[in-house]
Parts: C-alpha cells; structure tokens; sequence
C-alpha cells in the first residue's frame, strides 16, 4: 500500500519550448488501434464524432422531410400511406430536434470549450466519452424501430392516449419511450461534464466576465437541462409502465391524466428549445465580433439575456397547451410570460446589429451565415411572440403557423450559425481553409431556398391548413403554398448538399490556414491548426475578453501570458481554477484513455433492449456489466508521482475518480 | 381561390373579438420584421468613414462607441410594444370567456377517430338527439359546447367562428360560438390523433332560427322505413346495427356515427366525401379505400345486399 | 461587471497546489452536486405527478384510506440512523481515523440493508400491484424509484467499505468517501419528502 509522498506541487513556470511540446504530445496523443478507438477521452475526437454523427442524423432527417414535401407537394397524392406519412413525420422532428440539433451543439462546446478556456480537456473526461457512446448508441436504437417498420408514429411530443398500448399496439411507442431515457442520460451526463468543465477548468485570470459568450450558452443549457430532462424521462418511463406492466398514469378511465403527460413533456421541451439554441447564439455572439474587428457591443448583457432567456423560459412551458381549457388565471399568466420573453432575445438582436453597425464588417462566408441568422431569428422570434399571445393562438395553434415558426427558429437559430461555425472553426480543426467562393453560394442557396420554403408555411398556416395531415383536399386553397415550399425544400437541401461538397473538397485541396487565420482574439486562435494533443504548452494566464487583442486594444488591466506559464508535464495534468475568479486552485490529474465508458454504455443498450423485450434477464445481465465497468472505472487509483511512465498505466485505474 | 379555413375574417361574434388582436400582432410583427432587417441592412452596407491611407482595412477598431446606446433604445421600444401586447391580450382574453348573451342552446361534441359525435340537449328528454359531422347552430345565437374526448385528443376548431379547443378523455371542456349570418363554415380537427387525423373534417350550418328549429324537429323524429325497404332494413340491422344507430329501428351501435338522418348531411365520413348516392355506394362497399385506417371496416357483401343497404339508407332523410 | 475592478492579472500565480483529487476539490464532487440536483428534480416531478393526479382524481384520495405507519416510521427512522453512522464515519476520515470510517461505513451498510428488508415486507403487505390502480401506481412506482437509489447506495457503501478497509484512503485522499456520503445522504433526505408525501400529508385532512 504506497503513501502519497508528494500532495502538493509548486508548479513550474516555463516558457513554451519544442521539448516540453514533445513531452506532452507523448503523454496526450490517443493511443493508436483499437484501443484508442473505443478509449480515447480526447475532446477534440470526441467533439469531431459527436458533429458527424449528428450531421448523419441531419442528413436522414432531411431526407425523410424532403420526402415529406413530395407528398404535400399537390392535394390527395399517395405517395405516402398515412401511417407512413405519420411514422416520417415523427422521425424527421425526433431525428433533428434530439439527434441531431442538440448533438451537434454538443460536439462544438466539446471541440471548443477547452480551446477556449486555455485549458487541456474538459474536467470529466471519460464522462464525455461515455455521454458519445450512449448517444450513438440510443440513436441507433431510436432508428432500429425505423428499418422494423416500427418507427414511433405520435409526434414528436407523443401525446397520450394516443401513444397508449390501447390506442398504438405495436412496439413503436415503447422503442421512443425507451430511446428518449437512453439519450436523455447521455445528455445527462454530457451536462455535467460541461457544468463542472465551465466552474473548474478555465485558465487563470479568466473570470467569469471574460468567459466567451459561447460557454455562456451551453453552459446555461446544460444547467437547464439537467433540471428539466428528468421530466421528459420521467413521463416517458411512467408511459413505457402503462404500456407493458398495466399502471394507469394515463388511462382516463382509472382517472390517470392525459394532460400529466403534456405538462412532464412541456416543462421539459420548452427549456429544450431553448438550449438548443442558445449555444448556437453563443457562436454568433462569438463569431460577429471577429468578422466586424471590433468586440461584442454589450457583452454583460448579452451573457445576461443567456441566462435570463432561460429562467423565464423555465416558466412558459404552457404556451404549448393554450386550447387544453386551462384556467383563465394560468391563460394570463402563461401568456404575459411568453410575450415578456422577448425581451432578452431583444437583446441580443440589437446588441449583435450594434457590433455590425459600429464594426467594420469582413464579408466572409461565416459572416453570411451570421447575420442571415439574426434576420432568421427576428422572423421566427415574433411568429412565437404571435403565438404567444393566448387568443391569437387558439388560431394559430396547430397549423403550420407554427411549424413555420418552429423551422425558421430552429434552421435559423441553430442550423444557419452551426454551418457558419464550420466556416469559421473548420480552418482551425484541419489546418484548410473551405472554400470560400462555394461558401458564399452556399450561403445565397440555403438562405433563398430557406425563405422559399418556410415562409409561405405562414400563410398556409393562416389559410388554416392544419399541421400533421398526410393529405389535404384540393379546394382549400393551399396548393400553391405547398407546392411552393416543397421546391423551396429541395433548393435549401441543395445548399446543404453544397457544404458537404465544400467539405470534401477543402479536405483534400483547401488553402493552408495558420493558427488565427481571421486573426480572432480568442484562446483557441493561439495554438496550431489543428491543435495538438493536449492544445496549450503551457497553460495560459488571461488577463481579458481578447488575449489576442488586447495588445491591440489596450483596454485589459494587464496583460495576458500565453508563452510563458504552467508547464503541469507530470503525467496527464492541468490546472484547476476556482468557480469565478478563476485563481488557481488544484493540479488536476486527468485520466489516460479507458474502456470503461464504451463498456459502461454497451452495458447501458443490453439494459434497454432487455426492457424492450420486458426480459428480466436481459436487463440483469445489462445491469451487472454496467455495474462492474463503473465499479471498475470508480476504484480509487494511486496517486502517481508524476513521472511520463505513468501514461502507460494499464486502463481503468485512473488517480481522478468519476 | 377560396380557402374555408382561413381565419383573417371572420362570422361571428367570438372571432370577431379575437380578430382585430391577431390583425394587430401580425402587423406589428411585420413592422419589427421590416425595421430590424432594415437595421441589419444598414449596419452592414452603411457607408464607413474613409481609411487613413496605408491603414490596414481589416485591422481591428479601436473600441467604437454608441453600441450600448442602441442596445438600450431598441430594447426599450420593444418592451414597450411587449408590454402593451400583453395588455391587450389579458383584455381580448377576458372579453372571450362567456358569450356576450346566456346561451340558450347547449350541444355536447366528442371526438372520435376520426369523425364528430353531436349532442343536442334539451329539457325535454324525448328531444335529446344525438347526429354527426355537420352541426347546425341557430345563426346570430350564442351556443355553448361541451367538449369530450371520446378515445385519444382531438381539437375541435372552426376557424371563422372560434379558436381551438381540446377535446380530452377524462375532461369535460367547455367553449361557444356564435354565427352572425347563415352559412355552412368548415371545421377540422388540429390535434393529431392517428391515421386518420387528416380526413377529420365538420361543418357548421347555421340556419336562421326558424329554419333551425325546423332541421331540429327533424332530427328528433325517430325514421320511418317504409315496407319498401325491409330486405335493405335487415341487412343493415345484421350488417351495420353493431356499430351504427338509426332511431326507431332495432340498430343501436355507437362505434360509429348515429345514421337515423345519414341523408340530411352534405357530406359523409367526416368531410371526407359528398354524399352522393355513387360516393355513399362507394364508401360501404370499400371504407378501407376512401379513408385507410378508419374504423370501419371492409364488409364482403353482394351486390343487391349492397343496394339494399344504401337504398335504405337514402330513404333516412 | 467590469475589467477595471479586478486586480491586475499579468503575473502567473503558481503557488504550491494540491495534486489529484483532494476532499472537496475533486470534479467528481463537483460532479456529484449535479447529479443530486437532476436527481432531486426527478422526485419534484414526481410528486408533482402526483399531486396533480391526486387533486383531480373524482373519488377519495388515497382511495383506500392513508398507508400505515407501523412499518414505514421504523423504517425512516433506521435510514436517518444509518445516514448518521456514514457522516460520523466521513468525519473520523478527515481525522484520518480509517478504523472508523470502515465502522461508520459497514454500519450505514447493514442499516440500508435493513431499510430495504422492510420496505419489501411492507410492500408485500400491501397485498396490491402498480397495476391495481392509479393511487398503487404511484405509490410503487415512486418509492421504487427510491428502492433503486437506495440499492445503488448500498452498493456505493459496500463499495467503500472495502476500499476503506484496504486502506485506500486518508486524512487528505478521500473524495471518494465525501461523494459517497453525500449521495447517501441524497437518499436519505428524498425518503423523508416522501414519506412525508405519502405518509403524513394524507393525515393531515
Ligand atoms: C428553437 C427554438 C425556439 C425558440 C428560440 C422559440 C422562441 C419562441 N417561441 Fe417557440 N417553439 C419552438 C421553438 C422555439 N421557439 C418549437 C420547436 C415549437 C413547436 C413545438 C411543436 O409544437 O412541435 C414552438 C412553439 C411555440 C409556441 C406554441 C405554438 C402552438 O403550438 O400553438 C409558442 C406559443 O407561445 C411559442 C412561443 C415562442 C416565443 C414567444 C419565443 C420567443 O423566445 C421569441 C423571442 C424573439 C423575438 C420576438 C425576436 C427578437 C426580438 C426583437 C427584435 C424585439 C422586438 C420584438 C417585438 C416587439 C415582438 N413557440
Ligand atoms: C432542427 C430541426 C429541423 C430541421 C433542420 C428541419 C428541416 C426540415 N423540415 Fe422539419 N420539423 C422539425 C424540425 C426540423 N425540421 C420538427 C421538430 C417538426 C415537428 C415534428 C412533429 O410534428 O412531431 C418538423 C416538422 C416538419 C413538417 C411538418 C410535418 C407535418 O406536420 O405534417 C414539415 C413539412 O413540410 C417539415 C419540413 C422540413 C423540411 C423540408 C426541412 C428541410 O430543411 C430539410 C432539408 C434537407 C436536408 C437538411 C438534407 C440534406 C440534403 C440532402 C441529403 C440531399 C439529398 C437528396 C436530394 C436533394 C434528393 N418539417
Ligand atoms: C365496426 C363498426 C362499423 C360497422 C360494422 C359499420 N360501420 Fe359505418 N362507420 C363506422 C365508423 C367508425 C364510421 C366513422 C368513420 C370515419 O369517418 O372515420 C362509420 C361511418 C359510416 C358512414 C358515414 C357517416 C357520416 O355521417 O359520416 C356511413 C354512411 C356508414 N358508416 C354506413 C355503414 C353501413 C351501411 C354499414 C354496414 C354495411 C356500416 N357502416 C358498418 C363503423 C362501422
Ligand atoms: Cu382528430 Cu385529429
Ligand atoms: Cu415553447
């Protein structure tokens, strides 16, 4: 039983120098094989593999609203039968809103965030690898219903009773109750590790007023998601225990409540749709300033209305449930709220056209995508301040008023900065430059195909086409808009078409890019593209918002020391700050790559699909390898002294526990 | 081209009160959309004032000022519009709540997958009756429903006359409209609710009030089938009678919608088709094809027991 | 907010830092924190499930009149015991008192698996299923969800328990006790909100 003989370090101060580079990079690299496939903890692997999967569950889900579109495209077309039609539907909102809009946020903060904390990984890294695999794995479990035929077929809110047994037999409902449990505990997990990440790892200096806008968001997020994801999972176990083991939680004839389901989902996917667009607020917040040279306008307040969209969007869940026959008390009080809520979303919008105003704007492809945003964001914003506002909405409710809404806040809030995030960060992720030219027309084919596509949704919307029907009779006057908005579908999926081209193209040819190649002034500009193994030779100490500019801009109170400081080369090390000064408090110990998450996560899936089959041993045999790989992952290591042969301890026997 | 569902004008009297609150957030809607994207465009294309010569022109700015002031302008305007929508919409919410006279007539409305059940109360028991899909309503007369969900949610709408209300098992919702004119307005249900969620149409006729009282007695009258039809009576009965009611014959079913006066409507299967002696033919011999799904099922029959049938059915105007 | 205010940050501070995870410093307490946060709204939520379910229902509430305390207060009052026993045993710990802590954590063991011996015999007594009807539903659902944490704590003291005994921890190294403890104490804290939930509220009318 060895004793600790060395608790505490004095860090050494160095400046950054090839040796100390090579040392580092021997003791970060990911191992090479198998092992580092399964194993690796790397955020920047883990952050690519979370963009792509997600961009494959944007693709599928594009591709079955395209063909969603060609089945609206004219009256009583049978393309579709109506259970497909409702099965395509379903996957198409459930394959974006939860595979692909929140992932894709997810694998940018896991990229960026330690890049632009000045730090070497997020704080829990095996957690982070674990939240990837049981996202893939819930995912493919979500979409193994689709190639049964099976595919859930009740919305993506899947409202009760129609997702009863009674009502909905087949196995469909129980594989997306089981599936949104799965993910919801990666989600979970992926929040925590970005919670304790954003209070412990920041680099020194960097107090919680120079934090980039963008860990703001997803921070914010994963805040609320970890209060309100237990709602959605809850309903969805109580949904999967009516369905197979005969409770009655929401059998109105045992006076079980139909509408129990709608507030659990809705307290739940309101904050949702927040965090899945907050984040991507965060690159614009981030990304505006580098392409206007000039800092964010107001950026207290910006980081401000982050939060406060989401403490007031914990409060107006109900707006989803106007025509439920709610009490005129909450009818009021829900729909003040809803309408209030604008008001940081205001925010942000002038502050962003402020810093264009008074910037002096590059008019590069992010930049497009940028400020195409925030005119997307104004015109989905004020279709929900529509709906806000609860008589209007007995109107609006349920037509494609609101699934115009919904897509030109979604697309234009998360999907229009995610591709301008690929312009901006994908010089940095692979050393190329994309294709600026072809970037540009990207730009002019999403945005045009976009507005063709969605914007006359308001007006079929209006002329009262309901949302959710396969077909449509010919003499209610919403042929044209339909046919409209399908060609508009497939000219946006064009532009998307455009990007991948981009994609492979800059891949194999594109421009060298250096390490700040729009020169931004964030920490991530600082080192190499693409980044080494474990980012930052020495650890930074920030001293302002800009490190990079503040040369420049002469308005920190010091100055930031990016060459020069902690070295932290004993084993796999890295500073730990306190929560808001960011002083430096602890060296932390991160783990080596391990099994353990993969393990943990196959043992995770035998678990679900042994309560798809309700099979006791199934779920057993799940629970006892889940049990044995955390017990495995927790077992309390030793503290090693620090030497480089540390990194070959064997897997699973990690000095930091979780 | 004629769009029935629209709702920007409306027939009566609750839409009316709502009307002028949607006019008003679409149009302030419009004017944000216009001045924000205005500004957009402006702060980008703005003429900026010329470079010292040799000054890099992608180099940064050196701390421009005014963002703020903007910021807090625009911020300022827009709660102020917020808060007077808000005020507005607690006002039109407390004007809608109750008719503006008592309701003399009440119908109780459930939806089934996927057609409408209508109820018509009355103190006098014997005048209870019960029809589906096409509901008329006395015109320029407040009329309260009460909303019931039979199976799964629906959400019953008409978009000239009212806004949406949920119909949910285990509740009992309660809504009203009123017709200023006489007209046939369609209504749709707008909560999914299964396959058939799309072909889930009604219509509501309303009729002066005489003509109303009129169509009411009708409806009470139990049918008559006259001798004529007694081969097409009892197939029916054996046939359709578990599921489908026709007042003063034995069939009593209510699995589907009560037939006693099946030809007094323009439409059958929920707005699906017109009722047509062809269409209504075609809709026995093959439910399954007009509205796949639907929960009528597919009944093998010859031909004469199916010409009896609808001949028996035509007679139940 | 503003840069001015703090003080000037251009020098690097590297004082002498402790290394790895020490006491509260670990991430995985940090870590933890969070979890019982997300952990706790899953309970509101259910008792919120609950309530709800319970002011709309159209007969008596609980319809077969309020559970029995017979089984239930001993049972409360023994995983109180048992969070105590754990608390006292995280407390020799800092002390660097190893024998205690192996004593502290063995006795929250074995009372947790007292907690669960009885919480089966009550509800075998109950003589109903989670299908019997909707008040049954939540009652088994909701103090099953409790069950499961509290095996997954039991564990997590067996867990302990050994590692403490083998000598894994001291004064300074024993994070792993701290993030135990207090999941252990999570537990406890949920059960007493429930059975005040189900057990006393009911009464009260
Ligand atoms: C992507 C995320 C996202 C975002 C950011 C929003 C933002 C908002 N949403 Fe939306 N919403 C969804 C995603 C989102 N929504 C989805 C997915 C649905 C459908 C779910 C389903 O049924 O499938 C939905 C549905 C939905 C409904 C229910 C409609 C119905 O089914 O009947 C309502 C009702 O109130 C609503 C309201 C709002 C409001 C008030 C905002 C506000 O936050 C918007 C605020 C922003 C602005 C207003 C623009 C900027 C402000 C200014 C420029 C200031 C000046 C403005 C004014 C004076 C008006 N939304
Ligand atoms: C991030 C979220 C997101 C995104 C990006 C989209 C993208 C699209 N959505 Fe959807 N949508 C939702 C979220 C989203 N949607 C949600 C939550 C619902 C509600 C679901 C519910 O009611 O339960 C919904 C519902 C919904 C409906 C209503 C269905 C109904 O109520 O009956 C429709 C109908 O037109 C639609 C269309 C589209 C189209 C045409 C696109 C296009 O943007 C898709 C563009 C295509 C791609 C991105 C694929 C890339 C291109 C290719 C692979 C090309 C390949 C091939 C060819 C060109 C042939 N969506
Ligand atoms: C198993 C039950 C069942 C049987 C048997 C059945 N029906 Fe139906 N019927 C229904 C249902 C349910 C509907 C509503 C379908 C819809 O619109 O979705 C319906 C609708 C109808 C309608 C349209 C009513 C309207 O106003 O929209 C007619 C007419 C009709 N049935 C006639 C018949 C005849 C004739 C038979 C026998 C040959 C028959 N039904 C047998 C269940 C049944
Ligand atoms: Cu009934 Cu939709
Ligand atoms: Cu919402």
């Amino acid at each position: 039983m060895a004793r600790h003989t060395q608790l505490t370090q004095t860090p050494a101060i160095v400046t950054a120098n090839a040796e100390l580079a090579e040392r580092l990079h021997k003791v970060w690299e990911t191992e090479p094989g198998i092992k580092g496939f399964l194993g690796t903890v790397d955020h920047k692997e883990i952050g690519i593999r979370y963009i792509v999967t997600s961009f494959i569950f944007l693709l599928i889900g594009g591709v079955e609203a395209l063909i969603l579109r060609v089945q609206l495209a004219q009256p009583d077309l049978h393309v579709l039968s109506p259970e497909q039609y409702n099965q395509l539907f379903t996957m198409h909102g459930v394959s974006m809103i939860f595979l692909y809009a929140m992932p894709v946020l997810t694998g940018f903060s896991n990229y960026l965030w330690p890049l632009l904390l000045g730090a070497r990984d997020t704080a829990l890294p095996r957690v982070n690898a674990l939240s990837y695999w049981l996202y893939l794995f819930s995912g493919l479990f979500i979409y193994a219903s689709f190639f049964m035929g099976h595919a859930p077929n009740d919305g993506w809110f899947n409202y009760v009773p129609y997702a009863n047994r009674q009502y909905n037999p087949g196995p469909n409902i129980d594989f997306y109750s089981l599936g949104m449990i799965f993910l919801g505990i990666s989600t979970t997990v992926s929040s925590a590790n970005f919670v304790v990440t954003a209070m412990r790892t920041r680099a020194a200096g960097m107090s919680i007023n120079r934090i980039p806008i963008l860990v703001w968001g997803t921070l914010t997020s994963s805040v609320a998601n970890l209060i309100v994801i237990p709602a959605v999972s809850l309903a969805f176990f109580l949904l999967y225990l009516d369905r197979n083991y005969g409770t009655k939680f929401f059998q109105p004839q045992s006076g079980g409540q139909p509408l129990l389901w709608q507030h659990l989902f809705w307290i739940f996917a309101h904050p949702w749709v927040y965090a899945i667009v907050l984040p991507a607020m965060g690159m614009v917040s981030d990304g505006l300033p580098i392409f206007c040279r000039r800092p964010l306008v107001g950026y207290t307040l910006v980081a401000l209305s982050t939060m406060a969209t989401m403490a007031i969007g914990f409060g107006v869940w109900t707006h989803h449930m106007f025509a439920t026959g709610m009490s005129d008390l909450a009818l009021s009080f829900f729909s003040g709220v809803s309408i209030i809520i604008a008001v940081p979303s205001a925010v942000a919008v002038f502050a962003w056209i402020a810093t264009i105003w008074t910037g002096r704007p590059v008019f590069t492809a992010a930049f497009h995508f940028f400020a195409g945003m925030i005119a997307l964001f104004v015109i989905g914003g004020v279709s929900g301040f529509m709906t806000g506002s609860v008589p209007v909405d007995w109107q609006l409710t349920d037509t494609y008023f609101v699934v115009a809404h919904l897509h030109y806040v979604l697309i234009g809030i998360n999907v229009f900065p995610v591709v301008g995030a690929i312009y901006m960060w994908f010089p940095k992720v692979t050393g190329k430059f994309l294709d600026e030219r072809l970037g540009k027309l990207n730009f002019w084919l999403m945005f045009v195909g976009f507005n063709l596509a969605f914007f006359p949704m308001h007006i079929s919307g209006l002329l009262g086409m309901p949302r959710r029907i396969y077909t449509y009779p010919h003499d209610v006057g919403w042929s044209a808009w339909n046919l409209i908005t399908s060609i508009g579908a497939f000219l946006f999926a064009i532009g998307v078409l455009l990007l991948f081209h981009n994609i492979a193209v800059s891949l194999r040819r594109g421009k060298h890019a250096g390490a700040n190649p729009w020169d931004g002034g964030t920490l991530e500009w600082a080192i190499p593209s693409p980044p080494p193994p474990y980012n930052f030779v020495v650890l930074p100490t920030v001293a302002s918002r800009h490190p990079l500019w503040e040369d420049r801009l002469d308005d920190a109170p010091g100055r930031s020391r990016l060459d020069t400081g902690l070295a932290l080369d004993k084993g796999r090390q890295m500073l730990g700050t306190s929560v808001v000064d960011a002083e430096p408090a602890v060296i932390l110990q991160m783990p080596f790559d391990s099994y353990a998450p993969f393990t943990l996560a196959v043992g995770t899936t035998i678990i679900f699909v042994g309560m798809l089959y309700r099979s006791w041993p199934g779920m057993a045999a799940g629970a006892i390898i889940t049990g044995i790989a955390l017990l495995l992952w927790l077992w309390p290591g030793r503290l090693r002294e620090g030497s480089p042969e540390a990194a070959n301890e064997p897997p699973f026997a990690e000095p930091d526990h979780v | 081209m004629s769009a029935p569902l629209n709702y920007l004008t409306s027939h009566g009297a609750r839409a009316d009160m709502i009307l002028p609150l949607t006019r008003g957030v679409l149009i302030i809607s419009i004017i944000v959309i216009l001045i924000v994207c205005g500004l957009l465009a402006a702060a980008i294309f703005r003429r900026r004032p010329v470079e010292a010569p040799g000054a890099d022109p992608r180099g940064l700015l050196f701390r421009p000022r005014g963002g703020l002031t903007f910021v807090y302008v625009g911020v300022g305007i827009s709660t102020l519009v917020l808060v007077a929508t808000t005020i507005r919409t607690m006002k039109t919410l407390a004007d809608v709540v109750s008719p503006p006279r008592e309701a003399k007539l009440t119908i109780e409305v459930t939806g089934h997958q996927w057609w409408w059940e209508a109820r018509y109360f009355s103190e006098k028991p014997a005048e209870i009756f019960t029809t589906a899909n096409e509901i008329h309503i006395p015109a320029g007369e407040p009329v309260r429903f009460k909303l019931i969900g039979g199976d799964v949610i629906h959400s019953f709408w008409v978009p000239a006359l009212a806004g949406k209300t949920d119909t949910i098992p285990g509740q009992t919702n309660i809504t009203w409209l009123q017709a200023e004119r006489p007209g046939v307005y369609r209504g749709q249900c707008t909560e999914y609710c299964g396959k058939q969620h799309a072909n889930m149409a009604f219509f509501v006729v309303a009729d002066e009030p005489a003509r109303f009282e009129e169509w009411r007695q009708k409806q009470i009258a139990p049918a008559a089938p006259s001798a004529d039809v007694a081969q097409g009576l009892s197939a029916f009965q054996t046939r359709c009678g578990a599921c489908h009611t026709v007042r003063g014959t034995p069939a009593g079913g209510k699995v589907g919608p009560d037939l006693t006066h099946v030809m007094s409507r323009g439409t059958i299967a929920a707005g699906t088709l017109p009722n047509t002696p062809g269409h209504l033919t075609g809709w026995i011999a093959n439910p399954q094809g007009v509205k796949p799904g639907n929960h009528m099922p597919q009944i093998d029959m010859s031909g004469a027991d199916l010409n009896a049938i609808r001949t028996f059915l035509q007679t139940l105007g | 907010m503003s840069d001015v205010a703090l003080h000037r940050s251009d020098e690097i501070r590297a004082p002498a830092l402790p290394v790895g995870s020490i006491g509260n410093q670990a991430s995985g307490y940090f870590g933890v924190w969070w979890v019982i946060i997300t952990e706790a709204s899953l309970f509101i939520y259910l008792i919120f499930g609950y309530a709800y379910c319970a002011m709309q229902f159209p007969g008596k509430w609980p319809p077969s009149g309020p559970p029995e305390l017979t089984l239930a207060l001993p049972d409360t009052l023994i995983l109180i015991l048992s969070s105590v026993a754990v608390a006292l045993g995280e407390h020799a710990i800092k002390q660097g008192k190893r024998a205690r802590l192996t004593l502290g954590l063995v006795v929250g063991f074995v009372l947790g698996i007292v907690f669960v011996a009885i919480q089966l015999k009550e509800w075998a007594s109950r003589g109903t299923t989670l299908a019997s009807n909707l008040y049954y539903s939540f009652y088994f659902t909701t103090t099953g969800f409790h069950m499961a944490h509290v095996v997954v704590g039991i564990l997590i003291l067996g867990a302990l328990t050994i590692w403490s005994a083998l000598g894994k921890f001291d004064s300074v190294r024993n994070s792993p006790v701290s993030i135990g403890a207090l999941y252990w104490h999570f537990v406890d804290a949920v059960w007493i909100v429930l059975f005040t939930t189900y057990y006393i509220v009911p009464r009260l009318k």
